[in-house]
């Protein structure tokens, strides 16, 4: 079924437009992934479903709801959840702590503290360290886990592989992979391209705030991508 | 042995100013507001307490467990319908709108109490005092006073790190955008802080009103020493903020002992040299910039 | 060929030339008061002038150079004092020391800016506070400045009650103009220019060059001359000074509750707010507390629904600004049409 319907989703910062009438869909269980340049648009549409912005009441629906507007607590309630840019780990928090406060709104679901420790290890290990004590990669895996223990029926990411080695990177999206495979939605913006195609089903690449490209991962040509990343 | 005497009552005076800088420090910590009418709303706490003295028979002491939730849910619907308003539009409109409040709760108070001055009476504890041993007495209500400024951080400590809301307010205290995105509703979270604060200070006002005389105008000289007690104890520690509260409380006694005037003054130079020798505290624990 | 229309930067309006005119049968009604003969009217005029002049310093401060201070009742109260000190144990003039009671606040806005700079936003605000309090309380101890009970003026007692009266009120009449028209001078020069792009965005006026710092103790210490001088203007009329009155919150409420009401950010606010603030205070005269009561609540309520005052209401429905500040960029459709027709 499709969990996500957007319909001209437009969305502005003042008097500057970063997004101009985007339509996007979401099938529950799939992979999205959402490609594009430096100030496409890719994190300002994330931020937009996650109610961190201001969106017209119909230009967004949640699995038959319309959710436009709604604030973001409200949203994470309905099962949408951001990984945001940055991580943006709590450093007043322990890990433990930033892994807890992702369960406020305590969604029921087989994500716990525990499953979240076997999934990343070495959350597990360094449990009471304040949160941005971590390395890039354990904090990117921690921001992770504190989305995941939303329990989220969407789960929304924004360019994690952003500074972080290729090697980690990859085992992130094997992580992400399970996640998908045992049932929740992913919809991945990304900078790294190769890394994400691999895993996702359907790609939108932005550009300037549109959608420029849309199609089935493996269908879509390195020519076509190419065009649609930078405009040709 | 005069000077012993004059610290340890410094020491106990400081507990009073440590819970008044408590709820200041809190709503400063999670929300980025200073709240100029902070002290106003603990005379006007004390003055409910007069009223329920006056209507009920109540002791005062017992009238603060009527009284600190009424403070919590003014404090509550304030920060709702009124505070949560003004937040994100910079500074100037939270520090106007407050300081409003202040003028607005002063004349009311002098409207209804008239500017008569007013003792909370509880029977008799006040005047008790209590050996420490070596000579050393103290006043039964000051140290009762200390003592509960410590239950009270204690609580609040415990409250803030070890349950969901502590944690809600440490990651709102953060990074309030991302909180959100959390699932946390800071409209509700910052009425949940106020309330709390105002229960605090409701205590504080209590407290004080049995302490000594107050009257309608006597809440600006509160926030301003919650404010110095903040400042020299350093933003971001609880204890620091005691500890801020028992330097300032010390520097006044002191003051006043070396001449009847100088009390209150005396403080405000101690307040005034930490600010240019350290100013972001002497305990400071904070890992945001001020 | 259509000519590009040409951008011009202009600043008078139709509404501008209007005001200079209205200012200007103003300040001639106020001169001609005194002929009038009426005491009671002249004194009142003082007082209003002077809560006008505290209103447009503490506009300037908050308003333009984003400072929000609640503890310029610290200049009111050393400007009162400077007067007393300057007067009668010094033996100056007592009408040429106001303006010196003036440079006098002036000079302890240095070292109070010292300290009170070190904070950012509401705990600036506090810091002024907590400043104009030790001074309080400093004067307070004082046995010279008559401790807690004040002193009295007397070195105008040798003049004649029409004379000190008549002098008085054209002391405040210059001041009034004075102080309205060097601001309004200042924030339409390249200095002003510069001050608001402080206030707007200090790291942004930084990168172009403007320095912050002195820019905004510029502004400190002028606010501080004018709120000295209007202290000290204040107790020459009222004649006698205590710490509690002079280092009183309450001219900093009175202060507040004008420009918010009146308008902040604008010239027009503080005079409007004035106006709106005696008003009141005649209408609700036997009413107390009341009058504090309703001013806060308009205050807080401008604050929170219609924060560019009641000025703001009016020049935004009709664009009216009769002392303009900013600069307006305005096509030149004229000299476009007439380039056109050559081309």
């Amino acid at each position: 079924m499709t969990l996500l319907t957007v319909r001209g989703l437009s969305a502005f910062y003042g008097d500057f437009q970063a997004l101009f009438d985007i339509s996007l869909d979401v099938t529950e269980g799939e992979t999205v992934a959402v490609i594009g340049a430096n100030g496409a648009g890719k994190t300002t549409f994330l931020r937009a479903l996650a109610g961190a912005l201001p969106v017209p009441r119909g230009a967004v629906q949640f699995a038959g709801r319309q959710v436009g507007g709604r604030p973001a607590h409200a949203l994470v309630d309905l099962g949408i959840v951001l990984v945001p840019e940055g991580r943006k780990i709590f450093p007043s928090l322990s890990v433990r702590e930033n892994l807890q406060i992702g369960a406020y709104r305590r969604r029921a679901g087989p994500w716990t503290l525990d499953r979240v420790y076997r999934t990343f290890p070495v959350l597990g290990e360094r449990r009471e360290q304040p949160g941005t004590n971590l390395s890039g990669g354990e904090q990117q895996m921690l921001a992770i886990g504190r989305g995941l223990m939303a329990n989220p029926r969407l789960l929304l990411m924004d360019e994690i592989s952003l500074g972080l080695a290729p090697v980690v990177v990859q085992h992130l999206y094997e992580v992400l992979g399970t996640v998908n495979t045992e049932g929740t939605t992913l919809l991945v913006v990304e900078q790294d391209v190769s890394q994400v195609l691999a895993v996702a089903h359907r790609v939108y690449c932005f550009r300037k705030g549109t959608v420029a490209l849309e199609g089935v991962a493996g269908h879509l040509t390195r020519e076509q991508i190419f065009a649609a990343y930078f405009g040709a | 042995m005069v000077w012993i005497d004059t610290i340890v009552q410094g020491i106990l005076l400081g507990g009073l100013y440590a819970l008044f800088a408590t709820g200041l420090s809190l709503i400063f910590g999670v929300m980025r507001l200073v709240n100029l009418a902070h002290g106003d709303f603990s005379i006007l706490a004390a003055f409910i307490a007069v009223f329920a003295v006056q209507s009920l028979g109540l002791n005062p002491l017992v009238a603060l467990l009527l009284v600190a939730p009424v403070m919590a849910t003014v404090g509550y619907g304030l920060q709702r319908l009124v505070l949560n308003r003004l937040l994100g539009r910079g500074i100037l409109p939270a520090v106007l709108v407050t300081f409003g409040l202040s003028i607005v709760i002063q004349n009311g108070l002098l409207e209804t109490f008239s500017a008569d001055s007013r003792r909370l009476n509880p029977g008799g504890i006040e005047t008790a005092s209590v050996s420490l041993g070596g000579g050393l007495a103290v006043g039964a209500f000051p140290l009762l006073t200390f003592a509960v400024a410590v239950l009270l951080l204690v609580g609040l400590q415990i409250l803030i790190g070890r349950s969901a809301i502590g944690r809600a307010f440490r990651a709102a205290s953060d990074d309030g955008a991302t909180a959100a995105l959390m699932g946390i509703d800071n409209g509700r979270l910052y009425g949940l802080a106020m309330a709390l604060s105002l229960a605090i200070v409701a205590v504080a006002g209590i407290f004080l009103g049995i302490r000594t005389t107050f009257t309608f105008s006597s809440g600006p000289d509160r926030l301003l020493f919650a404010f110095e007690a903040v400042i020299i104890g350093g933003l971001g520690s609880l204890w620091g903020t005691l500890a801020g509260g028992v330097i300032l409380g010390v520097a006044q006694t002191i003051g006043a002992r070396l001449s009847p005037g100088w009390g209150v003054l005396t403080g405000h130079l101690v307040f005034l040299a930490v600010l240019l020798l350290r100013p972001s505290g002497l305990f400071a624990k904070s890992r945001r910039v001020d | 060929m259509i000519a590009p229309a040409t951008l011009e930067v202009a600043r008078t309006t139709p509404a501008s030339r209007a005001g200079v005119v209205g200012a200007a049968v103003v300040v001639a009604g106020l001169v001609a008061v005194p002929w009038l003969g009426d005491a009671g009217l002249m004194r009142a005029i003082v007082e209003f002038i002077a809560l006008l002049v505290l209103a447009q310093m503490w506009n300037l401060l908050a308003g333009y150079a984003g400072l929000v201070s609640i503890g310029q009742q610290a200049y009111v109260g050393l400007g009162g004092y400077a007067l007393i000190v300057l007067a009668d144990d010094l033996g100056v003039d007592p009408f040429l020391a106001v303006p010196l009671a003036g440079l006098a606040a002036a000079g302890f806005a240095l070292p109070t800016a010292a300290l009170v700079f070190r904070f950012r936003d509401a705990y600036f605000a506090v810091g002024t506070w907590a400043v104009a309090e030790v001074y309080r309380l400093l004067v307070a101890n004082t046995d010279a400045l008559g401790r807690g009970t004040g002193r009295t003026l007397k070195a105008v007692f040798p003049l004649a009650r029409e004379t000190r009266e008549g002098v008085t009120y054209a002391i405040a009449v210059t001041v009034g103009v004075a102080a309205v028209v060097v601001v309004y001078l200042y924030l339409r020069s390249r200095l002003g220019l510069g001050l608001m792009a402080v206030r707007d965005s200090e790291p942004a006026s930084a990168s172009l060059g403007v320095d912050v710092f002195r820019t905004k103790l510029a502004v400190y210490v002028v606010a501080a001359f004018g709120t000295g001088t209007t202290g000290a203007l204040l107790y020459l009329n009222l004649l006698r000074i205590s710490p509690d009155a002079a280092f009183s919150i309450n001219w900093t409420a009175y202060t507040i509750f004008i420009v918010v009401i009146g308008g902040l950010g604008t010239l027009e606010g503080p005079i409007v707010g004035t106006v709106v603030f005696f008003l009141l205070r005649q209408l609700l005269a036997d009413y107390g507390a009341w009058y504090m009561i309703l001013l806060g609540s308009l205050a807080v309520l401008a604050m929170m629904r219609y924060p560019r005052g009641l000025w703001g209401l009016v020049a935004d429905r009709w664009d009216l600004h009769f002392f303009p500040v900013q600069r307006r960029v305005r096509r030149d459709v004229e000299r476009a049409a007439v380039e056109k027709g050559r081309a």
